[in-house]
């Protein structure tokens, strides 16, 4: 209403006839530039609504096929690959280091692994060596008091030999002692020889 | 003038050219297809020009409407679609910045003229025809014949399921032509109230005030329009060329 309000003043004053101002008040709203352009425009889109004004669908036909198919090439041939490639590249670089991830990460299980069986290993071997050693010990140990305690044996059965061979000594001795004295102690009692075989005799008897 | 809500629709010759007797003029609307052809190019050209590893923020919004356009075609067209995808990507980026562009005041929208949005949907439709014909033959023909129906039922749902393809680029260039016309006039006729009304001194400019708080919830309203009918055009090009991949597939 306010249009038409604003219009009303235009239009009485151009003179124009009542139904076209009706009309065609939008289209061929005052442009400005005088009753000349304003008339053309009348007449040539007699109160017809711009978007469905066929006269332009050639010329909108024609520029919008040939920008479009422009920017269709453009895009299909420079930008599309071009953003397209970024983004492989960004997925393709993304994956590659997860996989070097996982790979160091198996890496470092593996040298974890390695290290653990090692660590194994030695305290088993160092275990193995302690054992070793320890019955390399035990053993010189035992040897040492084997040989000490069997020289020990060979010296108290020397000295019990010695000491029994002393005493058989003795033990003989004791026998011609006791024929002797028997023999003079017979001579003196009884006088005369004395049969010497009769006193060894008495003398064993005696000894039993 | 300014206060007149289709004149912003108007096309001016801005050079005059003649062949044979049909008028080629490179008009203000061809002007601004230029423009958005030039700004689009521009836009994705130079974000996309350091091939960063890491992106910066623009080339992030170059990286995100790619992948935006390939999972929508992917999602309804499946990998076979994805032969389409220069098409359709050049379709969503053509109309999403002709929609934005048309949203800087005294600047032209192309896509309120139902001629440019109806060449945009004789395009698609005009590819489904042409590649499901090649490719398929006459089984394209599959497509009119939904799959689990009883034969009877035939002969009353293949007309509808023609009928419904023959509508199709009516529906899809009527939807995107209505929403940007009806929206930049309804943006013309409220910014009109603020400076008719601000005429009439200061309670004149005390009653503006409502006309200008609509006149700007209706800018933010139509940013969303414009991006959601450049996404429904997309989307709905996606649907309409999974039938020429897969024509007997629904």
């Amino acid at each position: 209403m306010f249009v038409s309000s604003a219009q009303a003043a235009s239009t009485t004053a151009q003179n124009e006839t009542p139904a076209h101002a009706e009309t065609a008040a939008p289209g061929a709203a005052p442009d400005a530039h005088g009753t000349a352009t304003h008339s053309e425009t009348g007449v040539a889109h007699k109160g017809v609504f711009p978007p469905f004004d066929t006269s332009h669908f050639a010329s909108q036909l024609l520029w919008l096929a040939l920008t479009f198919a422009f920017f269709y090439l453009f895009l299909s041939r420079v930008v599309l690959p071009r953003i397209g490639g970024i983004i492989e590249t960004r997925r393709d670089r993304i994956a590659t280091d997860l996989d070097q991830a996982a790979r160091m990460k198996q890496e470092s299980d593996e040298a974890l692994a390695a290290y653990e069986q090692e660590l194994a290993e030695a305290k088993q071997k160092a275990g193995s060596i302690a054992q070793t050693a320890r019955d390399e010990s035990k053993a010189k140990a035992d040897a040492e008091t084997a040989q000490i305690s069997a020289a020990l044996e060979k010296k108290l059965a020397d000295a019990e030999a010695s000491i029994a061979s002393i005493k058989d000594k003795a033990m003989a001795g004791v026998g011609a002692i006791a024929e002797e004295t028997a023999t003079e102690i017979v001579k003196k009692i009884v006088g005369g020889t004395v049969d010497k075989a009769s006193v060894t005799a008495a003398v064993k008897a005696v000894r039993g | 003038m300014a206060n007149d809500p289709i004149h912003q629709f108007q096309i001016a010759r801005w050079i005059p050219i003649d062949v044979g007797g049909i008028d080629l003029s490179f008009t203000n609307s061809s002007a601004f297809m230029v423009a958005t052809v030039a700004v689009a190019s521009a836009f994705l050209y130079l974000t996309s020009s350091n091939r960063g590893l890491i992106p910066t923020r623009l080339q992030s919004v170059s990286e995100m409407a790619y992948e935006f356009v390939a999972s929508t075609l992917r999602d309804s067209a499946g990998t076979a679609g994805m032969k389409f995808f220069p098409f359709v990507f050049s379709l969503f980026m053509f109309v999403l910045t002709a929609n934005m562009l048309g949203m800087f005041p005294y600047f032209y929208t192309i896509t309120s003229q139902i001629i440019v949005t109806f060449a945009l949907a004789i395009l698609v439709i005009g590819t489904v025809l042409v590649y499901g014909f090649a490719k398929h033959g006459f089984k394209f023909l599959g497509v009119f014949v939904p799959s689990g129906v009883p034969a009877p039922l035939l002969i009353l749902v293949v007309p509808i399921e023609i009928i419904s393809f023959l509508s199709r680029p009516i529906s899809l260039s009527v939807r995107l032509f209505a929403n940007m016309l009806a929206g930049h006039i309804t943006l013309k006729v409220f910014a009109g109230f603020v400076v008719s009304l601000s005429a009439f001194g200061a309670a004149g400019v005390g009653g503006a005030i409502l006309p200008l708080a609509m006149t700007v919830a209706l800018t933010g309203l139509e940013f969303l329009v414009a991006f959601l009918q450049a996404y429904v055009f997309t989307v709905l090009a996606c649907m309409y060329l999974n039938d020429a991949v897969h024509p007997g597939g629904h």
